[in-house]
């Protein structure tokens, strides 16, 4: 069963902890000026956001049908079945794909390396595989961020919606939108003001269905289409033929 | 041997010298320092340009082809090894394009073998591998005639019903697919643009592209080349762009009202103006212009109308890979200038090597070759075609 993580931003008081514990288990620097980008980069995974005293992270959302792993030409990334959503940096060939598919904008670039690669989160695949939670997950002294089985957590945040109506806007952020992801957010404000995407304009649709109308229809196109083109070629180079022998035909018979 | 520094070959050196110093910067340096593309804005000028717009102004190779070799419309003749060399030129340089593009280029085998059959992406880079190759044997006549060797042209032509139909075919897939490689950004590209149909109106317009750059590089090549230019032809070739400027105009227009657009098209905005500026090129003008018989019957008037819609369909293609980006990023993208300086290297490039071409391959019909290059004694490759100032088009 694939595992998600809740982010509960009421729960949040913005140490950043997961901040600097994400940076220790993907190898990346963290200091000071590096806690103070509000944005998720090459060399940030996830930023926790402050707007006045409300908070907010950000972080992939592990679709369910992700988008990168659907456009990616070399299929360097892909939903692991525990939930994950991992990049194989030997695959990918640098196309950018990933990064201008992701409605969230997730996939971020190296524009300054000379080998450069696509860095997101990825939900810590090793730790998850092994039975442990994310990095992030098992930092959080508060529980804002919690990881456990999908399922479980979007019971939890229906139960906290029940008995806090009062705390929530009342949705939980990831559950529909483009058919679901395995990140949940629950707050006290629209997440929209926080720079995520509105539900009702990236809608339920997961969105490698938009490419699957139009690309299932290949494998049939190509034959009929074909058999159209050859249909015509062989017509029309046919009545050339036929032309051509009744000129010839005409020509033998007034000689004649 | 003496070569003369004329207006033009000072202009493509400099154009080649600046070329050079950018791809010194985009490899020693990255695509960071070569380019204005940030994490926002992924996908910038070379994707915009380079891929979308030298794919649709390649198009004139497998309309031609069609319209001579499938649908055996003898007329047209003449224009067809031109179309098919500018075409296998296109392709060539797209995909010297896609190098600078491409992150981790030398990566670029990976398309052979880690598939993913989900991707547009890949389609298109695999019709674009599979039609390039096709576009080089149907390239390869000329060469054959040249060197006089008789049974390889033979060989050609027993294939050539195959190469023709696997032309089209793989065109109709990979001219639609780049279209179709936006239709998974609904959320992100600007609803002028962002359309269902997107896959059949970069078809549709790919065709009309075809017709008016085959009408576009005659008119040049014969200007250049001091040959006649048959205006039978254009005038042929010209009514078929008109019928197809037309169909594409009444898909756009009839998927803008499908989408309750209408009104929103009119009203001044940001986006607007760029739509405007679009359909102008594409439509407006160019329909008007050939509406007129006296425009469709001089070469003149055609090559005047060609160009201007080809203008409008690169104006689309950047609208869609650019401007309809803009609103959903939150800022503008100017490219910088070290990556308009590689792409007008490449399409320098492209005229050099169309040049070279037709000085040495039996490109146009009738030409006597051994006499006209005995009569002008230039090296070629120094025999910047003076077209080069559309170099930048």
């Amino acid at each position: 069963m694939g595992k998600a993580l809740l982010y509960d931003a009421t729960l949040c008081i913005g140490c950043k902890q997961c901040e600097q514990a994400c940076a220790t288990q993907n190898n990346l620097p963290y200091n000071d000026s590096i806690a103070a980008e509000e944005v998720p980069s090459a060399h940030k995974f996830t930023a926790v956001l402050t707007h006045g005293d409300k908070f907010m992270r950000r972080l992939c959302m592990h679709c369910e049908n992700p988008a990168c792993a659907s456009v990616c030409p070399v299929g360097a990334f892909h939903k692991t079945k525990e939930g994950p959503v991992v990049y194989d940096v030997w695959k990918c060939i640098g196309c950018r794909y990933c990064m201008a598919a992701c409605p969230f904008s997730t996939p971020k670039y190296e524009w300054g390396s000379l080998n450069p690669r696509v860095r997101k989160c990825v939900m810590c695949p090793d730790r998850v595989s092994a039975g442990k939670q994310t990095a992030c997950a098992e930092i959080c002294p508060t529980g804002a961020t919690k990881f456990g089985e999908r399922d479980d957590l979007i019971r939890e945040a229906q139960d906290r919606l029940r008995q806090n109506p009062s705390a929530y806007v009342p949705r939980i952020y990831g559950v529909h939108e483009i058919g679901g992801t395995s990140v949940f957010i629950l707050a006290s404000v629209n997440v929209e003001e926080f720079g995520y995407p509105a539900s009702a304009k990236i809608g339920e649709t997961p969105l490698p269905e938009y490419t699957g109308r139009v690309m299932e229809r290949i494998p049939d196109f190509i034959p009929v289409w074909s058999l159209v083109l050859g249909g015509i070629y062989w017509i029309s180079h046919r009545r050339a033929e036929v032309a051509a022998a009744e000129a010839e035909e005409k020509k033998n018979g007034s000689a004649r | 041997m003496k070569i003369k520094l004329t207006f033009w070959r000072v202009v493509f050196l400099v154009i080649m010298a600046l070329g050079l110093y950018s791809t010194y910067v985009r490899y020693l340096h990255g695509l960071g320092a070569v380019s204005n593309m940030t994490d926002q804005f992924p996908w910038g000028f070379w994707i915009g340009f380079d891929c979308l717009c030298g794919v649709m102004l390649a198009a004139g190779g497998f309309c031609m082809v069609g319209a001579v070799y499938l649908f055996n419309v003898e007329s047209l003749h003449s224009v067809v090894r031109p179309a098919v060399l500018t075409a296998f030129l296109g392709y060539l340089l797209f995909t010297v394009g896609l190098l600078f593009d491409l992150g981790r280029p030398w990566f670029i085998w990976h398309q052979l073998i880690y598939m993913n059959p989900h991707s547009v992406m890949f389609e298109v880079g695999f019709c674009v591998m599979t039609y390039t190759t096709v576009l080089f044997f149907e390239f390869l006549p000329n060469v054959f005639e040249r060197l006089n060797l008789k049974t390889p042209i033979k060989w050609i032509h027993k294939i050539y019903p195959v190469l023709i139909v696997l032309g089209i075919l793989l065109s109709t897939l990979h001219q639609s697919s780049l279209g179709s490689l936006y239709l998974i950004m609904p959320s992100k590209l600007h609803p002028f643009w962002y359309s269902p149909a997107l896959p059949f109106f970069f078809f549709g317009s790919a065709v009309a592209v075809g017709l008016a750059m085959t009408i576009f590089e005659s008119t040049q090549s014969a200007k250049a080349l001091g040959r006649h230019l048959e205006l039978s032809v254009l005038v042929r070739l010209g009514g078929a762009l008109l019928i197809a400027l037309w169909v594409n105009a009444l898909l756009r227009f009839e998927d803008f009202f499908h989408r309750g657009l209408v009104r929103q098209i009119i009203q001044p905005s940001y986006e607007a103006y760029f739509l405007w500026l679009e359909l102008a090129l594409s439509f407006l003008i160019p329909i008007t212009l050939l509406s007129f018989k006296k425009v469709r019957l001089s070469p003149n008037g055609l090559y005047l109308a060609s160009v201007i819609s080809l203008f409008g369909f690169i104006t689309n293609r950047l609208n869609v890979s650019l401007i309809g980006f803009e609103t959903y990023v939150g800022h503008h993208y100017v490219p910088k200038w070290t990556e308009f300086s590689v792409t007008l290297m490449i399409v320098a490039m492209g005229f050099a090597l169309f040049r070279v071409a037709v000085q040495y391959l039996p490109i146009f019909p009738n030409d006597d070759l051994a006499v006209r290059r005995v009569s002008n004694g230039h090296s070629p490759v120094a025999l910047t075609a003076p077209v080069l100032g559309h170099a930048g088009d």
